[in-house]
């Protein structure tokens, strides 16, 4: 695996973008994917960004300030944010380490966490009308 | 070299420089892979692994780098890994306050070191002003 060389590519389904993390990010990766989002969100007018984390493997304080960062940020942009997946052992040491990553929603899997982001657009369509 | 009490006898295991990145990347994949042929369970495999994570990056941030010596040994009969990292940074002034939840000289949340002193079975921390740092932790099954 070249470390130097990934990528991590954002796709784009209707309103909202699914990133899948497949690597163990180094802290310049992890920031670069963070503006990478909220570029997107910008540049696609996303109402949601689903992020699948479900091999990674750990997220120690940095990964996790990443993640929370990027959930506040977008939510300014009117998206809203959800980590898909994490293995149950990740959230056990997560709590541990004394991280609680406030503002952001977790979902079990990627159907899920869909879900919640089309009842939360149109929980949003109902209060515009 | 700070030495932390160096009369146990252990097996050296592997010896790795942090000084980018991608090392802090690989050496916690190693550490990893020594947790899983010591036979932890997947929940302490990921203990141990987010707590050298948190290490090696300060290491890296504040020091500028560091080494990590990872070995294996008999610690009051449990069968542990034991990783050292030792940097030649400037050395941590106020330990007390740098073991606390939320205190950071920079810009994290300042839960590196009191939360991988909470992952692991023992955390042992020397520093010097202008000398560097130690830090050892231990974890078994
Ligand atoms: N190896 C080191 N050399 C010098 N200073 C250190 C070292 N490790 C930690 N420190 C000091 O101790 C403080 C607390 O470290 P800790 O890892 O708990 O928090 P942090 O690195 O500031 O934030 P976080 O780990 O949550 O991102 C640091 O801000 C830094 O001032
Ligand atoms: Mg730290």
């Amino acid at each position: 695996m070249d470390l130097h060389e990934k990528r991590i590519p954002i796709i784009k389904i209707r309103d909202f973008l699914i990133v899948s993390i497949q690597v163990d990010m180094h802290d310049k990766l992890a920031i670069q994917l963070q503006s990478q989002i909220l570029e997107e969100i910008g540049r696609t007018g996303a109402k949601g960004v689903l992020i699948d984390i479900s091999v990674l493997e750990m997220v120690d304080s940095f990964i996790g300030r990443m993640l929370s960062g990027m959930a506040s940020m977008a939510s300014i942009m009117d998206a809203a944010v959800v980590i898909v997946g994490m293995q149950p052992a990740v959230a056990i040491t997560l709590v541990e380490l004394g991280l609680e990553m406030p503002g952001v929603d977790t979902a079990l899997n990627m159907e899920k966490g869909m879900e919640m982001l089309e009842k939360r657009l149109k929980d949003l369509e109902h209060n515009f009308f | 070299m700070l030495e932390l009490a160096p009369d146990r006898n252990f097996e050296l295991l592997g010896e790795y420089a942090i000084e980018t990145e991608y090392d802090i990347v690989m050496a916690r994949q190693t550490v990893r892979q020594f947790a899983k042929k010591a036979g932890m369970g997947i929940v302490d495999q990921t203990r141990i692994t987010t707590a050298v994570s948190e290490l090696f990056r300060n290491m890296y941030n504040y020091a500028g780098g560091g080494k990590v010596l990872i070995e294996r040994g008999d610690v009051e009969s449990h069968d542990a890994l034991i990783i050292t990292c030792i940097d030649h940074g400037p050395g941590i002034e106020n330990l007390e306050l740098a073991m606390s939840d939320g205190y950071t000289s920079g810009m994290g949340m300042g839960y590196g070191l009191p939360g991988t002193k909470r992952l692991v079975d023992r955390f042992e921390i020397q520093s010097k002003i202008n000398e560097g740092t130690t830090v050892r932790i231990m974890k078994w099954k």
